[in-house]
């Protein structure tokens, strides 16, 4: 433990650029947003925002870590939207059928996906790319064809409602927030704590070395689209059950905004290297950032140039720090031979 | 002379209508260096891949201690003992020392769903490892590999295959892209490797490389074995000649001896735009 310490030892994790970001946008918005940010009301706003993200951004960083990219999760927020309000809303199934159909259809994209990479030698910024529209396309058509409209509404009562998209803790908190940090807890100690982590960060580092080694690569592979697809269309399907109603449209977003948390949280972009810690604090970031500027008398649309220009900053701190942690070698140098 | 631990009996390989590789017979003692020498283009990058289980011979057999074997994959020749180095080594970048010695094979502590990664543990088996072969500079596990220098990379691979419990260690090229001193670095742990009863394969393009090392020689010209000797019995220059492909660097030589004779040592004149 004597290296993780030290000033010097925090600065060396993937995590350090991401955690004083964080800082500096909670300084930022706390001197010109005022109080009112940082009180209960202000604090679930980008809390929301972090959370319905953030349960999509990790697997998609660990994907990225794992050297391949997620860009269909787009798709996949409104096709868990559509399908739950489809199923539950339009035909007056039960919810919990729609909950199941949602999350199955999840695993069945992210197999897919996951199948096309490792059976092709195609990139899977294009697999991906192909699936994002083919489940847009298919996510559209369908539902005018069942429902004559591109909005869906969806009444949910009871426990479902409760669990899955409901206000919490006095009422502005929504319950994807608990999701969010016992997901991140989970893929804390997967990743980190547990084996599969280093298998994911030697994948990201060489595949062909980490096959060598006897690391089942493709059925990881596998595993990992299979996650983010399923995370986006559980995000979709808890949104659809809070706002009761689905729209076609939508999600896009998503895409953006996850690989900004992921990479702001120090992830490479070419693998190998990130943490889960850094990527939650990426998105909390990019959350305040999205959100604080509502609080503070600075046009919204500025919001935008704030997140491009911290994105770019992450980077290069991120750089900065990756190369220290290459270059660390022993605190104690003058006592070695 | 001890029975050999792999041999290669006959081996032919080919890719499609291009044969690369012609009745290749080959031993392989515990305790001693094979050096295998040859240009580009010779075949000892097919030779090393059918001994690693990336392709498999089209016609003849790879024995093990006298027992025919065959690869599925390179999984199955280090599940029998046999172990790859890179010239790169192989070895993750950005992953730290113990986590990257153990790729694949962590150690875990706890029970059950709660089995989480003993990084103490691996991080002191790793620098133990890697100091028993004399690289006393490694001293903290949680180092990441791409801070280290290339020989300390070959020597972490090579410290790692024979913890895993490599019989055949096989380098390709490991003093490649390395220094003198770096270089140097490497032969010293390749000795260390042999000393230990480890039979060595080590590709080389340098003949001073291989001569440091070397008990036996192998030399492929054009997917066939041109020369099969001991140590002692021939000499560098007999050595690189037949890399060369015979007897074409001292024809070279003469060449551009006479050359210079010709133009005063002056070197050729190029054509000047008029």
């Amino acid at each position: 433990m004597t290296s993780n310490s030290s000033i010097g030892g925090l600065l060396r994790r993937p995590e350090a650029g991401a955690f004083l970001g964080l800082v500096a946008v909670l300084i930022f918005f706390a001197i010109f947003g005022g109080v009112t940010f940082l009180k209960p009301a202000g604090m679930s706003s980008w809390l929301n925002v972090a959370a319905n993200l953030g349960v999509i951004a990790i697997p998609v960083g660990l994907l990225m870590i794992a050297g391949e990219l997620d860009i269909s999760v787009g798709a996949m927020v409104p096709l868990g939207a559509m399908t739950v309000a489809v199923v539950s809303g339009h035909f007056g199934l039960s919810i919990w059928l729609g909950v199941a159909l949602t999350l199955s259809f999840g695993v069945i994209v992210g197999l897919i996906n996951g199948y096309m990479v490792i059976r092709t030698a195609v990139p899977s910024l294009i697999v991906t790319l192909g699936s994002l529209f083919a489940v847009q396309g298919i996510v559209l058509g369908l539902t005018v064809l069942i429902t004559k409209s591109t909005s869906v509404a969806l009444a949910t009562e009871g426990p479902a409602k409760a669990i899955f998209g409901d206000f919490v803790l006095g009422g502005q908190l929504q319950a994807m927030v608990i999701w969010w940090l016992i997901v991140t807890a989970f893929y804390i100690f997967f990743v980190h704590f547990s084996r599969f982590g280093n298998w994911i960060f030697a994948m990201g580092g060489d595949k062909v070395s980490a096959r060598n080694a006897g690391i089942p690569t493709e059925r990881l592979t596998i595993t990992l689209f299979v996650l983010s697809s399923t995370s986006a269309a559980f995000v979709g399907m808890c949104q659809a059950i809070l706002y009761n109603s689905a729209q076609v449209a939508g999600g896009q977003s998503f895409i953006f905004n996850a690989i900004i948390s992921v990479v702001v949280g120090g992830v490479l972009l070419t693998g190998g290297f990130g943490s889960v810690v850094g990527i939650f604090f990426g998105t909390i970031t990019f959350a305040i950032v999205n959100q604080g500027i509502y609080y503070t008398d600075f046009d919204r649309n500025w919001s935008s140039l704030i997140i491009g220009v911290l994105l770019l900053l992450a980077v290069l701190m991120n750089n900065t720090f990756r190369k220290m942690a290459l270059s660390y070698s022993s605190k104690k140098k003058g006592a070695k031979t | 002379m001890t029975a050999p631990i792999l041999s290669l009996k006959n081996v032919n390989k080919s890719f499609g209508p291009i044969d690369v590789l012609h009745d290749i017979n080959l031993d392989l003692r515990a305790g001693e260096v094979l050096c295998l020498l040859g240009d580009n283009g010779a075949g000892k990058s097919t030779v090393i891949r059918l001994l690693s289980g990336v392709h498999k011979p089209t016609t003849g057999e790879i024995l093990m201690d006298g027992k025919p074997v065959s690869f599925a994959n390179p999984r199955e020749a280090s599940d029998h003992g046999i172990a790859t180095v890179h010239q790169f080594g192989g070895t993750f970048p950005l992953m730290s020392i113990g986590r990257s010695f153990f790729v694949g094979l962590e150690p875990t502590k706890g029970w059950g769903p709660f089995k989480i990664y003993d990084r103490r543990r691996a991080n002191e088996i790793a620098v133990k490892a890697v100091q028993s072969f004399g690289i006393t500079r490694i001293d903290d596990g949680d180092r990441l590999v791409g801070g280290l220098s290339g020989g300390e990379r070959q020597s972490l691979a090579i410290a790692r295959a024979v913890h895993f419990g490599a019989r055949v260690l096989i380098l390709d090229e490991p003093t490649a892209a390395l220094g003198v001193k770096q270089a140097a670095h490497v032969l010293r742990i390749v000795n260390e490797a042999k000393r230990r009863g480890l039979a060595v394969i080590f590709i080389t393009h340098q003949v001073m490389h291989a001569m440091a090392v070397g008990d036996h020689f192998a030399v492929l010209i054009r997917g066939a074995i041109a020369a099969d000797f001991h140590k002692g019995e021939k000499t560098r220059e007999e050595i690189t000649d037949l890399m060369a492909g015979g007897e074409t660097m001292a024809t070279l030589e003469a060449e551009i001896e006479g050359y210079m004779q010709a133009h005063d040592g002056h070197p050729p004149q190029v054509a000047s735009p008029a």
